[in-house]
């Protein structure tokens, strides 16, 4: 992205050093104020704290767990999501059944449900995995729904008139078409896998970064819960701009790009 | 039939098209007959909602007439068909593909693939001066640059019959005269029969051979106005006073109908 001219003469690299130094001038001054330190030790506290977790031999354990929990759920939600999401925008019987429903369950905070699906799934990672499939199938699902549906009819006319019959016209209008949606559902999908992933190991988790900011919370052990949560953050980060290149990659043609 | 000098190319018969609406039916066209030969320009004027569009919609098969047939080379359309090939308003290019491969899309559906397609797609884009543009996406072209990607591969597609919708209604003055200036030289040069839509009278008569002026709704043939200027056209030809004199006398009849609609 190519910045005005009076702002260039700062590289993009060098604002990202500032921001970072602004922040952890802030982290610092949150360490010493009375009020927020006990929840807030510096960085070097922390690090220490994560060192601590390493050493006990919990974190890759906590990590794995939390990763393996998020990428199962999140690849099965994509999974059902896509074909689910196709029937609807084309059967109007299987959208007039399914889409309340869609809507009802996905207003229900997962926290709610966690409890209901360990008592049928048991503990472990189990019930982890299905409640971030339910809710990234639900987001995914919607908006990729939204992309089908408004698939320019102009396109689908263009190539009938072309010649293109009905798989011809799935395979190279509709999918691309509805590619950019479906980039959309991806980062939508990741952002709430994650965020779901603290509810679904607030039952019965054994290992994983929210049950383990749960359990510290218990003994205010704060420098190892802030280098969890911060953890946290890291993953949705990197999460996000790995989909985000794949999105340049797969969908620079289109006309608006979102910011 | 059998004593026309040219080949009946397109036969529309006592079409009759009606649409539900909210409130109650709507007759969008109500015994439209017509005829289009083989090489003919033809130009539709009319005040918007007479059914232009639908008629064109339902020669290229996109839509079924209530009641009424459609016959091309004699034979009843009850669909699409690559004979008889539109290019739309809004360019309706795939914007997910380069120019070229918009082009080769077309090819494509023809059955001509790899090299030959590129070579082919090459030949469509130099008709159009588009060359330089071959690996551009539809996003980084202009307007008139979108609609002569899309003339490009609707002539790709090699049909009889080229349909077209408002093609340049949505361009500026300028590029629109450009635009026409260009079909007029393709088509004097291929002479492929053209039933074109426009709401210019302007462009209906410097274009076409023959003006169908249509009527408010219900849409129906109000007149058929015979275009005797000769080939070769230019824009000067709009100066010239037996275009003004067609102007004049088809602007007048549209502009009863634009009433009509107001009332």
């Amino acid at each position: 992205m190519k910045t005005k001219k009076s702002q260039s003469r700062i590289p993009p690299a060098l604002w990202l050093l500032i921001s970072f130094l602004v922040a952890m001038g802030l982290w610092y001054l949150l360490s010493i104020i009375p009020v927020t330190s006990r929840a807030f030790p510096n960085a070097v506290v922390t690090i220490q704290g994560l060192a601590k977790m390493v050493e006990r031999g919990v974190f890759w354990q906590d990590l794995s767990s939390s990763l393996i929990s998020v990428f199962s759920g999140y690849a099965l939600g994509f999974v059902i999501a896509l074909p689910v999401a196709i029937l609807m925008a084309w059967y109007l019987p299987v959208r007039n059944i399914i889409q309340p429903w869609i809507q009802f369950i996905r207003n229900i905070p997962p926290l709610a449900y966690v409890p209901l699906i360990v008592i049928c799934a048991g503990v472990g990672r189990r019930p982890q995995i299905i409640v971030i499939t339910i809710a990234c199938f639900l987001i995914m699902c919607v908006t990729i729904y939204q992309g089908v549906i408004n698939v320019d009819e102009t396109l689908i006319k263009a190539a009938r008139v072309l010649g293109a019959d009905d798989k011809v016209i799935f395979v190279r209008v509709i999918a691309p078409a509805t590619l950019p949606f479906i980039m959309t559902a991806v980062r939508l999908g990741a952002s709430v896998a994650l965020t779901t992933l603290i509810a679904a190991e607030s039952v019965g988790a054994v290992a994983g970064l929210g049950m383990r900011i749960r359990s510290l919370n218990n003994s205010f052990d704060s420098a190892p819960m802030l280098a969890y949560v911060i953890i946290i953050g890291i993953v949705g980060m990197l999460l996000e701009t790995i989909i985000q290149f794949l999105e340049r990659k797969l969908t620079g043609w289109q006309e608006k790009r979102e910011i | 039939m059998a004593g026309e000098a040219r080949d009946l190319k397109v036969q529309i018969k006592n079409v009759r098209m009606v649409f539900d609406t909210r409130n109650g039916e709507m007759v969008a066209l109500n015994g439209v007959d017509l005829d289009i030969y083989e090489n003919e320009f033809i130009c539709v004027v009319g005040p918007s909602g007479c059914g232009k569009s639908t008629l064109l919609n339902i020669i290229a098969g996109l839509t079924q007439p209530t009641s009424g047939t459609v016959l091309c080379n004699g034979k009843e359309v009850t669909g699409t068909g690559t004979d008889r090939g539109v290019v739309f308003q809004q360019y309706a290019l795939f914007p997910w593909l380069t120019v070229k491969k918009n082009v080769k899309f077309a090819l494509e559906m023809r059955g001509i693939k790899g090299k030959e397609a590129d070579e082919e797609a090459m030949k469509y884009l130099e008709k159009v001066d588009l060359v330089k543009f071959a690996d551009h996406y539809p996003k980084e072209l202009s307007g008139g640059m979108k609609q002569r990607v899309a003339i490009a591969r609707a002539y790709a597609a090699n049909p009889e019959v080229l349909l077209m919708d408002e093609p340049f209604g949505a361009l500026d003055a300028q590029t629109r005269t450009q635009l026409q200036t260009e079909l007029l030289d393709t088509w004097e040069k291929d002479r492929k029969t053209c039933f074109f839509i426009t709401h210019d009278v302007d462009e209906a008569i410097i274009l076409a051979q023959k003006v169908i002026i249509m009527s408010a709704r219900p849409g129906r043939i109000k007149e058929m106005v015979d275009i005797d200027i000769p080939y070769p056209r230019t824009q000067e030809t709009k100066m010239s006073p037996r275009f003004l004199e067609l102007k004049n006398h088809i602007w007048s009849q549209v502009y009863q109908e634009y009433l009509e609609v107001r009332k």
